[in-house]
């Protein structure tokens, strides 16, 4: 079996099963490259981002110490954010799926690393590494379509609670760490099924709480307290930051996944996957962003979704690296690159949300399967 | 869970007020997280140390100063101290003599490392490392030391880099306490690691040297020495070289009834041989399987019942790592070795490692 296109227009109709083989071979190459080559250029580079990230904390932290004086509370502001937006999405994100793990340093590692988050990272990596990265993109299988709050696929069976999902996107945005908590936690799902009173679930809700505990003291409690008369202000500019944090990550993991162009597949199409059909899953499945250096940098360089879920592992500083010989590959075999600036794929993100909030037109309805199963070799 | 047995307030310090505020305020980091950006050496931080000079001793051989930390504890002539260096980004942990008198100026210490073929860490440190660069310690270690009470007569018999913890003993003083014969192998008078100081010491009269170049004179016999040094068996003999020179040596004052005359020094206690397969032991359970090179140590474990903690099972989620305390492993997907010695515990992943020789995973 493999990757199932329900769309009329089947894009791997043309791909032989071989060939997906050879596109699996051509990108195990490409890891195999990156693997030989990585080094201390690497190391530095995570290091850097670590050590601006603190410089920047710290003296955002110092200046909103000030924060009644207005250019304080917004140089600090920004400063705060930008510092948070670094810690979740170039360090944290990464460093919990085991990139730099090949440093051997126990203070930058996948099992010991805390994120300025209110998700424990335990329970993070395992619905995000364990599930999403294994699951992309499978409809009842990868949570993160739609994060169980969503319609963002036509197969997804219509509600009319549905009705209401720009506005839960909305909130989602805004308060995304908490969604996050929420939905690593499956905080729906288990009071749902009545599950919230089982022994493993309250230890992760309480260690949940402990985190959020922690983090609602650090931001709304002792800074503003440290900044005396400053109180208010400081608490305003760290609600603010935290808020242009959420909005952020959330807008840029929306683009991943959510964009048109991406395809999503059948629970059935995983059954038996080879490598190479597993990657062309992750090729199709994700979506790029455009932009500068910086805007990499700041997303994370999730802004190389495709890269990243080629190559999960791999230090993310590369990801821009080998985006030309991923891309060269997409267009030898005729496969669709997905990317776009940033605010066209956020864009086409949302207008997903909301076109789907309504239940499929007629004419958007799509094809039974059948012909594709036939092109790598399955029928 | 973890129980905790409640403290008493009054006996919570201020120093532990303080640092449970200053912890409260840099959550999810700690403050030595910050703290560690400016001041990498104060007291109370990890053992560390900054390297402050590199000095050449023969084509191969290096010394290292270093300032280590306001932790340090210092060390006493003939132990050794574990360092942990990034070598191409990744931190390696190996073991060096300390060859520095205790004490010494501003609390340095110095080692000696001689380049060993193909060694990663031994060649970074003689031929790259540079003032400045950051190294990790832990305290001095090792029973390779003289007694309170130093013997008469002592021989210390020595080959390559088995000088440095010898040196240590010397350069504190050990032949003005003692009547010393030091009998040491190099391949060629340049290769005598320290060769210039221990023939100024030689020619002083402080001790009588036996200089072995292997190059020109072959190997030392543990039975020359009948002739080199006649009341060798007299002697407190302290011996440091490679693995088949002590095994020669402890063979033969065992032979004698003479082991307990006889202290010695391995610096690689265990060879790892990589190969296909091998033994794996879980430290924790005390399960032990035989693995062959092509089956994942997760697999391994689970099909000998052992609980073992997985992810994706295809070695993108990272849910399934754990410490390899010794032994070595290899990665399915490129082949790439992993390599642990005592002490080490190097993290790996389970699902897409298998065993290339015995290993010890601890679970």
């Amino acid at each position: 079996m493999t990757v199932i296109q329900k769309k009329a227009v089947n894009p791997i109709a043309h791909l032989s099963a071989e060939d997906i083989e050879i596109i699996g071979k051509e990108l195990d190459a490409i890891r195999d490259r990156v693997i030989a080559d990585r080094g201390e250029r690497d190391a530095h580079y995570i290091r850097k981002v670590i050590k601006t990230h603190r410089t920047l904390e710290l003296s955002s932290r110092a200046v909103l110490l000030f924060s009644f004086f207005p250019p304080a509370w917004i140089v600090g502001t920004a400063g705060l954010a930008v510092a948070k937006i670094l810690d979740n999405m170039e360090i944290g994100h990464n460093v919990l799926h085991g990139q730099w793990d090949w440093m051997r340093d126990p203070k930058i590692h996948s099992t010991t690393w805390d994120w300025d988050h209110v998700s424990p990272p335990d329970q993070w990596q395992h619905s995000h590494n364990q599930l999403h990265h294994r699951y992309t993109n499978v409809v009842g299988k990868d949570n993160d379509l739609g994060y169980g709050i969503m319609r963002v696929d036509e197969d997804q069976p219509w509600h009319p609670v549905h009705l209401g999902q720009p506005l839960w996107n909305l909130i989602n945005a805004c308060f995304f760490q908490y969604g996050i908590a929420a939905y690593d936690l499956e905080l729906g799902h288990n009071l749902r099924e009545g599950r919230h009173k089982a022994p493993e679930f309250r230890a992760r809700a309480r260690a949940v709480g402990r985190k959020i505990r922690r983090q609602v003291l650090k931001d709304y409690i002792v800074h503003p307290l440290l900044s005396g008369p400053s109180f208010l202000s400081t608490l305003a500019a760290t609600f603010t930051a935290n808020l242009i944090r959420n909005v952020w990550s959330h807008s840029v993991i929306m683009c991943g996944h959510f964009p048109n162009g991406v395809e999503t597949f059948e629970k059935t199409s995983i059954e038996g996957e080879t490598r190479g059909e597993w990657y062309l899953r992750q090729m199709l499945g994700s979506a790029n962003i455009s932009g500068s250096k910086l805007m990499h940098i700041m997303t994370g360089n999730l802004s190389f979704q495709i890269e990243h879920h080629l190559f999960p592992d791999l230090p993310s500083n590369r990801y821009q690296e080998i985006a030309p010989q991923v891309r060269a590959l997409f267009d030898r075999y005729g496969l669709k690159y997905t990317t776009g600036p940033l605010p066209k794929q956020v864009a086409s993100a949302w207008w997903k949300v909301i076109r789907l909030s309504l239940p499929n037109r007629r004419t958007d309805r799509r094809q039974p399967v059948a012909p594709a199963l036939a092109s790598s070799g399955a029928a | 869970m973890t129980t905790t047995v409640p403290r008493s307030p009054a006996k919570v310090s201020f120093r532990d007020r303080l640092r449970r505020l200053a912890e409260t305020v840099t959550t999810p980091l700690l403050p030595e997280d910050y703290l560690d950006l400016v001041a990498p050496l104060r007291a109370g931080a990890a053992l560390r140390g900054r390297i402050v000079a590199v000095r050449p001793e023969t084509p191969d051989a290096a010394t290292v100063v270093i300032q280590p930390g306001r932790g340090w504890r210092g060390h006493v002539p003939g132990q050794y101290v574990r360092l942990g260096v990034d070598v191409d980004g990744v931190r390696q942990w190996r073991a060096y003599s300390v060859t520095s008198v205790p004490g010494g100026r501003d609390g340095r210490l110095a080692i000696t490392v001689k380049a060993i073929p193909d060694g990663k860490v031994s060649n970074h440190l003689v031929r790259r490392a540079r003032a400045g660069t950051i190294v990790q310690l832990d305290q001095a270690q090792g029973d390779f030391v003289l007694p309170e009470a130093t013997p008469e007569r002592v021989l210390l018999l020595t080959a390559g880099s088995g000088i440095t913890p010898v040196m240590a003993m010397l350069r504190a003083g050990l032949h003005t306490r003692a009547d010393v014969v030091l009998v040491h192998s190099a391949p060629t008078p340049d290769d005598v690691i320290f060769g210039a100081e221990l023939r100024a010491l030689a020619e002083r009269g402080a001790l009588r040297l036996v200089e072995r170049h292997t190059d020109t004179d072959g190997l030392l016999g543990v039975h020359e020495l009948d002739d080199l040094v006649p009341d060798h068996l007299d002697r407190e003999t302290w011996a440091c070289g490679p693995v088949g020179m002590l095994d020669a040596v402890e063979g033969y004052w065992a032979s004698r009834g003479l082991a307990d005359r006889l202290h010695t020094e391995r610096f690689r206690p265990t060879v790892i041989s990589p190969g296909e397969g091998g033994t794996v032991t879980f430290t924790g359970s005390a399960v032990t399987v035989e693995a062959d090179g092509a089956t994942p140590i997760l697999e391994a474990g689970e099909n000998a019942g052992v609980l073992m903690p997985s992810g994706c099972r295809m070695g993108i989620c990272f849910g399934c790592v754990l410490p390899l305390r010794q032994g070595a492993v290899r990665d399915l997907r490129n082949g790439d070795l992993t390599t642990a010695v005592p002490g080490d515990g190097v993290l790996i992943q389970t699902c897409v490692s298998a065993a290339a020789g015995t290993c010890d995973i601890e679970l």
